[in-house]
């Protein structure tokens, strides 16, 4: 059917009455998405949306009111490492943090604290996550995809839409888009949605986007290798770019050579991925199976 | 934000780490007044944010303050490695028994700070990680413990300080995690980390880089970034919120998200053609944005064709075609343009275009093969 979120998802919007917050809660409301409470702290008691959704003081009332198992966030950069950590408190299940600019030392202690929880993170800086036909939790667009049996994971935005647009004008819909979000640090990896989509009764074809810099890439590769039956198609992003800045000597030492786009490609061959030269490219490589 | 070995070096101090006397100079003069106060040999640093400052003649070990004044307006007057030299550090000069390294960094695949030590520090410790990666300790930290007390011993144990300096070095560490901690930064590298000749341990050089996005708590280093180092267009596009990096190619390209900036560069070369910069526009750009992003790709001689490619998700593609009517109408340019646009409003941008004669492709390929036509017709 889908992978992380569906028509059992009770979606709470965190940042609800901030203008990206508001905007984005009617559309995913309009698309489908069951989304039954917002949170603002100072704003409990309001309602929005045209009177359909309430507005409560914390993630924990929410829940307790609503039962609320999924969250998206929309709160400013410097509030959003709070909020994750509220949300995953109070026992929500999925996490989906847009904002992007979150500062480094802050997800540390969030990467280390939901460790100790049941929660997944998607992000921060990410778009989000889109099942078709009616659910969508983030800022992916709606129109740019039907339901269908291809899962889609990537660490980009708009190029994430524009391999579904492609997708979709070669007739191709998805079961579910994932974002896992363009930070250095982010909950779910490369991995994590990979195994979802293995376990996906309605995933035939996984279409993996990936991009230079860090290893995620690499391990996706290792993780195909050992453990997925199901086809993917990969793109990655930057053969073209300079070079990444280093940091330092310490980033350095840490990455050592690893992260180009030509060894990602390489990685990702060698288990048997196909590799698309360009995004216009993936839909004849999914249908080439 | 990296900041300058000085500004490293006051937040080691504030934080007790031991580093040479000295103080900064932005004129001959000065140079040999802190001279005079330190008396007898005395290291000039250029202070510039470039790497292989040394080998590139920005420093320079002196005996008097005559030699001070002499090769401080040499180097003061020289560029290294391209930048202009306004300010150097004046510092006693340390007799050296030994090199080591230490620093810490986000290790962004195990999601925790990294700390690294050597006993073999100074300028090739990277050939060392390389060749000899056992010569390199490496330990990750809690972030909620933070690096404790036995840990930063271990690590001296493991590089072999001998037992006398694992007080001194346990003290040091500690001290330089709670700088990093501190600053917010994502950097913080002490390189070399001497043993003096009196067995004592200093920091001879050091670079803190500061989490941008953790800059709003340090108003301190807000708004005080030294641009010198990089290219005019690159400081005047963070002005604006864009992301650019310049490449040697003639194609100018303009892109919403930098995961679909790097795939139309991959795209142009894909198809033949070489592109002239990295541009990023970021999500819901306004007309305003596109037109200084316009500015900044058109103020490169070397853009002989300009590709827009706009995937609207929250950008509105009528709002992108705006902000490049305008941009045509008040840049003088005989620079040929291809812009395809797709997503939210794609159709009232195509039709802000058309009226403005603007050409359209319908797909990134098309949009590619046409801008590099268009340079080879401007180039012939």
């Amino acid at each position: 059917m889908s992978i992380l979120v569906n028509g059992n998802t009770r979606l709470v919007v965190q940042g609800i009455t901030g203008h990206e917050g508001h905007f984005h809660a009617q559309a995913m409301l309009d698309y489908g998405t069951n989304i039954v409470a917002g949170v603002t702290p100072g704003k409990g008691g309001e309602w929005v949306l045209g009177g359909k959704v309430p507005v409560f003081d914390s993630v924990h009332t929410a829940v307790e009111m609503t039962g609320a198992n999924t969250s998206v966030i929309f709160v400013p950069a410097r509030a959003a490492a709070d909020s994750i950590l509220e949300a995953a408190d109070a026992g929500i299940e999925l996490i989906v943090c847009i904002t992007e600019g979150v500062p480094v030392k802050e997800m540390l202690t969030v990467k280390h604290m939901l460790t100790r929880q049941n929660a997944i993170l998607l992000g921060p800086n990410t778009p989000g996550i889109i099942s078709p036909p009616d659910t969508r939790v983030g800022i992916i667009p709606g129109e740019i995809t039907f339901a269908g049996n291809v899962g889609v994971v990537s660490r980009s935005g708009t190029l994430t839409y524009e391999v579904m647009h492609a997708l979709m004008m070669a007739g191709i819909g998805t079961s579910s888009c994932v974002g896992v979000g363009g930070d250095p640090i982010i909950g779910a990896n490369f991995v994590d949605i990979l195994s979802y989509f293995e376990g996906d009764s309605a995933t035939e074809t996984v279409v993996l986007i990936g991009e230079i810099g860090g290893r995620d890439e690499e391990r996706a590769a290792e993780y195909i290798a050992e453990a997925m039956t199901k086809p993917v198609v990969g793109f990655i992003a930057g053969l073209a770019a300079p070079e990444e800045t280093r940091m330092g000597h310490a980033g350095a030492i840490v990455e050592g050579g690893v992260g180009s786009a030509r060894d990602k490609v390489a990685a990702l061959e060698a288990a048997g991925v196909r590799i698309a030269r360009t995004p216009e490219e993936i839909p004849g490589l999914v249908r080439g199976r | 934000m990296r900041l300058h070995e000085y500004q490293s070096k006051e937040i080691f101090s504030e934080h007790n780490i031991p580093i040479p006397q000295g103080r900064l100079a932005a004129t001959p003069e000065e140079a040999r007044l802190v001279a005079d106060e330190l008396h007898g040999p005395v290291v000039l640093k250029a202070q510039v944010l470039v790497g292989g400052r040394g080998r590139a003649g920005g420093i320079s070990l002196v005996n008097s303050s005559d030699d001070a004044e002499e090769e401080a307006s040499r180097i003061l007057g020289a560029r290294i490695k391209g930048i202009p030299v306004g300010r150097l550090l004046v510092e006693e000069a340390i007799n050296i028994q030994q090199e080591l390294y230490l620093g810490m960094t986000v290790d962004r695949e195990r999601g925790e700070t990294l700390v690294i030590a050597s006993a073999e520090g100074g300028v090739n410790i990277e050939q060392v990680a390389q060749a000899s990666p056992e010569k390199i300790a490496r330990l990750g930290v809690n972030p909620l413990l933070g690096l404790r007390e036995f840990q930063a011993r271990n690590l001296a144990a493991e590089i072999e300080l001998p037992r006398s300096l694992w007080r001194a070095f346990m003290t040091l560490a500690l001290n330089l995690y709670k700088a990093y901690q501190d600053l917010d930064a994502t950097l913080a590298e002490i390189n070399p980390l001497v043993i003096t000749s009196e067995g004592r341990l200093v920091a001879l050089d050091g670079k803190i880089i500061i989490d941008d996005n953790a800059l709003f708590r340090h108003p301190a280093f807000f708004d005080k970034r030294d641009t010198s180092a990089e290219a005019p267009e690159v400081a005047e596009a963070r002005k604006f919120g864009l992301s650019y990096i310049k490449m040697d190619g003639d194609i100018g390209c303009m892109v919403n998200g930098a995961g679909l900036a790097m795939a139309t560069m991959d795209i142009i070369q894909f198809k033949g053609g070489k592109a002239a910069n990295f541009l990023d526009i970021g999500g819901g750009a306004s007309a305003e944005k596109v037109t200084a992003a316009m500015r900044i790709l058109l103020a490169d001689p070397q853009v002989k064709a300009v590709l827009v490619n706009i995937f609207g998700g929250i950008t509105r593609c009528d709002e992108v075609a705006h902000g490049i009517r305008i941009a045509r109408e008040e840049i003088e340019t005989q620079v040929p343009f291809v812009i395809r646009l797709a997503g939210t409003n794609a159709v009232e941008g195509a039709r802000i275009l058309a009226d403005a004669n603007l050409e359209t492709a319908h797909t990134l390929s098309e949009a590619a093969e046409i801008a590099i036509a268009l340079a080879e017709r401007e180039t012939a």
